[in-house]
């Protein structure tokens, strides 16, 4: 038993030892904040083996990263040396200007970073993306194949399939969907919306501009979906509807590529659940090209409000953290990586799917996320058809704004 | 007590007051009055992992110096207040010239936050409050009535719901009430309908927060009826039993008087708390059916872009809220308590 201990503890200290080399960090301070999920952890398991001789290493992973990040990085020196964000929640530390460019870092320290990986606003790399997510079909090959349907590729189909699923008594509501009000709801019109072929704003300028053709068409068509759907969608966020779809309740649904690798295990879940979930590329809606749905990029940033040897040592510490090195049997499923060496898994090609379809990223706009609000608080009232689409779009322009004058987009 | 006595006894409570009290009140006023500064656009490329876009970015350097020269930010007045965001007055005004009937100016103005807040918010203390005071002062009264020993054991249980942390409480309901839960599902066998859903139906959502609220709140009051039950003189109650009074007449006409006081003091701290209704809406994911004032500010502090100014607004219009409320109570308490003197 001690002999165990100690060559556990022998083998512990040595894979510090490598990894710190890996690290070539001789001090400072590195912190980290960041959403949690299967991907992440590795992201920041990977920056605290850098720990020791000097360098201290904190994470804090957590879903309310969002209300921290900012005010934890407004100080001088700011608490985080670093935030994990994507291509939403980059905006707010932009607009702040809470993080540093890390071109002079790129160059000196950045062997092996691929060119995809380094996100540029206006010339200046502001973050560093290691992983990219959209969502995308989900279907049960059993359920299709009862139904004698094929794999939707349109919302139309999925609105034909349903119906006959229905029909023929397979499932009573076949349609899954992160439709609650709030956040998931508003994120659901994006992607319709941009499906249409409809522009948010006036170009250059901070006008919305969604009471329009498209922005009708795309609230129908979530209404028509909302209908084969289980009564209390509008409550369900990404974990009901993952749970609803273990449960077997439902056998199409719009879902980030993310979280299917969860959907794969059969805790909570019957193994005819598992073995027959499939996914497929995003749909397009209303005869167009572009699909009905975005591209997220999730990546780190390095705070402006810390010395420069902090944010040497925050840059080194992540870049050992996205090595290639990293992936293995365990990891490689977490996530679609933008890594050198990663090999897609199949849990993978619905993401692929929508990026070589030409899928538009999630706008980085710096009121992008005022109108994400102002659609989450409004669209329920159409959803329960309260009132008009043209109205509740009206009242999204309205809501938001109010918003953008009060955060000085608008005058 | 000399004013010299009274002023250094006063002074720590005082000095705690202000400094937890007033000036967080005089700080959330300051920001309600300020927005931030007009922001400079411009134009950028971005690139990422799926190619380039042109799109607009806030042009930090020229929004600092702003910044530094106000920090509070743009002075504004009161304009945050009167916005659609809050008591919306241009809207309301508009509605009021081009409604053609009351049910059509109501169901407009329903519709701006503010007012559906202040909608729910007000129903739910209104019905909430009378309720709990009934429900709590029912079960103090069995309670006294009952066998010493088995008192212990139903108090405890009697206080369970106030001990469950609100959120905690509001999400376990959440998932017993869900259309496939164990009360979901028994409403459906019950009603006959196997599409109904607690969760789809606005009324529904409020009959079912405000279950909530009575179930949660009770034991409070119950914990204080019960104590002042324990301080009730025997011999008005023996003499009233010898002149022959009922269970009931005993209750309506001695009982009931003497714990008026305590009446009073349950319906001011619960017609505060109900006024703050929080918890159970996110408990509960009901956002979609009812909001609140507080809901408002969780709302615009949570997500990507926090609206400070908007959130402070809407922390003054409840303070306001809440002394508007309070006054009857306490005009009342004011009036017994010269009366006393």
């Amino acid at each position: 038993m001690i002999k165990k201990l100690i060559l556990a503890s022998g083998l512990a200290l040595a894979a510090t030892a490598s990894a710190h080399a890996a690290c070539d960090i001789s001090s400072g301070r590195v912190s980290i904040v960041g959403n949690e999920f299967p991907a992440i952890q590795t992201i920041g398991k990977g920056a605290m083996s850098c720990a020791g001789n000097g360098v201290e290493v904190k994470a804090n992973l957590t879903a309310d990263h969002q209300k921290i990040n900012v005010a934890g990085m407004s100080g001088n020196p700011a608490e985080y040396t670093s935030a994990i964000v994507a291509n939403s929640s980059i905006v707010a530390l932009m607009n702040d200007d809470l993080i540093r460019p890390l071109d002079d870092y790129v160059a000196k320290f950045g062997d092996g970073l691929k060119k995809n990986q380094l996100i540029t606003v206006d010339g200046k790399v502001m973050a560093v993306a290691f992983m990219a997510n959209a969502q995308h079909l989900v279907y049960r090959k059993d359920v299709l194949e009862k139904a004698g349907l094929g794999v939707p590729k349109t919302y139309e189909d999925m609105l034909a399939a349903a119906k006959t699923i229905r029909d023929k008594g397979i499932l009573q509501n076949p349609v899954g969907g992160a439709y609650k009000a709030g956040w998931n709801l508003a994120q659901e019109f994006n992607n319709m919306y941009i499906g249409y072929g409809g522009e948010f704003f006036k170009s250059g300028t901070a006008e919305v501009t969604i009471n329009n053709e498209q922005g009708v068409a795309a609230l129908n068509m979530m209404k028509s979906l909302s209908e084969y759907m289980n009564p209390d969608y509008l409550t369900h966020d990404s974990n009901a509807t993952s749970a609803e779809w273990k449960a077997g309740n439902v056998g199409l649904m719009n879902m980030w590529g993310s979280r299917v690798g969860p959907l794969r295990e059969t805790e909570g879940s019957s193994q005819e659940v598992v073995d027959n979930t499939a996914i497929s590329a995003p749909m397009t809606v209303g005869g167009g090209a572009v699909p009905a749905t975005t591209l997220w990029w999730d990546g780190w940033t390095v705070s402006k409000n810390i010395s420069d040897e902090d944010a040497e040592a925050t840059f080194k510490a992540l870049k050992a953290a996205i090595d290639p090195s990293i992936l293995n049997n365990e990891t490689t499923p977490q996530a679609v990586w933008l890594i050198d060496g990663y090999e897609p898994t199949d849990a993978a090609k619905g993401v692929f799917a929508a990026a070589s379809m030409g899928t538009k990223p999630y706008p980085m706009r710096p009121f992008q996320g005022l109108l994400h609000s102002a659609l989450g608080a409004e669209l329920a009232d159409f959803m329960q058809g309260k009132e008009s689409a043209e109205k509740t779009l009206a009242d999204v322009e309205a809501a938001y704004s109010a918003a953008a004058k009060e955060k000085g987009y608008l005058k | 007590m000399k004013h010299r006595t009274f002023f250094w006894f006063f002074l720590p409570t005082a000095l705690a007051m202000m400094l937890f009290i007033a000036l967080p009140i005089v700080s959330v006023v300051t920001q309600s009055l300020h927005t931030a500064h007009d922001q400079v656009i411009i134009e950028v490329e971005n690139c990422g992992p799926f190619g380039c876009e042109k799109e607009t970015s806030v042009d930090t350097a020229a929004t600092e110096s702003l910044r530094r020269e106000q920090p509070l930010g743009k002075w504004v007045g009161t304009d945050i207040y009167f916005d659609r965001g809050h008591l919306a007055t241009s809207e309301v005004a508009d509605a009021w010239t081009k409604s053609q009937s009351m049910d059509e100016f109501l169901s407009t103005i329903i519709n701006l936050p503010f007012y559906r807040a202040m909608s729910f918010t007000l129903t739910y203390t209104f019905v909430v409050t009378p309720m709990l005071i009934i429900l709590g002062f029912m079960i103090a009264v069995s309670v006294n009535a009952l066998n010493q020993r088995l008192k212990g054991l139903v108090i405890f249980f009697s206080l369970l719901p106030m001990i469950v942390t609100p959120l905690i409480g509001s999400l376990i309901l959440f998932w017993m009430i869900d259309s496939r839960g164990v009360i979901g599902s028994a409403l459906q066998w019950l009603a006959g309908d196997p599409d109904l859903s607690l969760k789809a139906s606005t009324g529904l959502t409020w009959i079912m927060l405000m279950v909530y609220g009575v179930w949660h709140a009770a034991p409070f009051a119950f914990v204080v009826f019960y104590a002042g039950l324990q301080t009730l003189p025997q011999d008005t109650l023996e003499s009233a039993m010898i002149d022959g009074a009922t269970r009931w007449q005993r209750i309506r006409f001695v009982v009931i008087p003497h714990i008026m006081p305590l009446v009073t003091f349950v319906a001011l701290i619960q017609l505060m708390d109900n006024f703050r209704v929080f918890e159970p809406i996110i408990g509960f994911n009901a956002e979609a059916h009812a909001t609140s004032l507080s809901w408002i500010i969780y709302n615009d502090l949570g997500g990507e872009t926090r609206l400070l100014s908007s959130a402070a607004a809407t922390s003054v219009l409840t303070i306001i809220g809440v002394a508007i409320l309070l006054s009857p109570v306490l005009v009342r308490t004011w009036r017994d308590f010269n009366r006393k003197a």
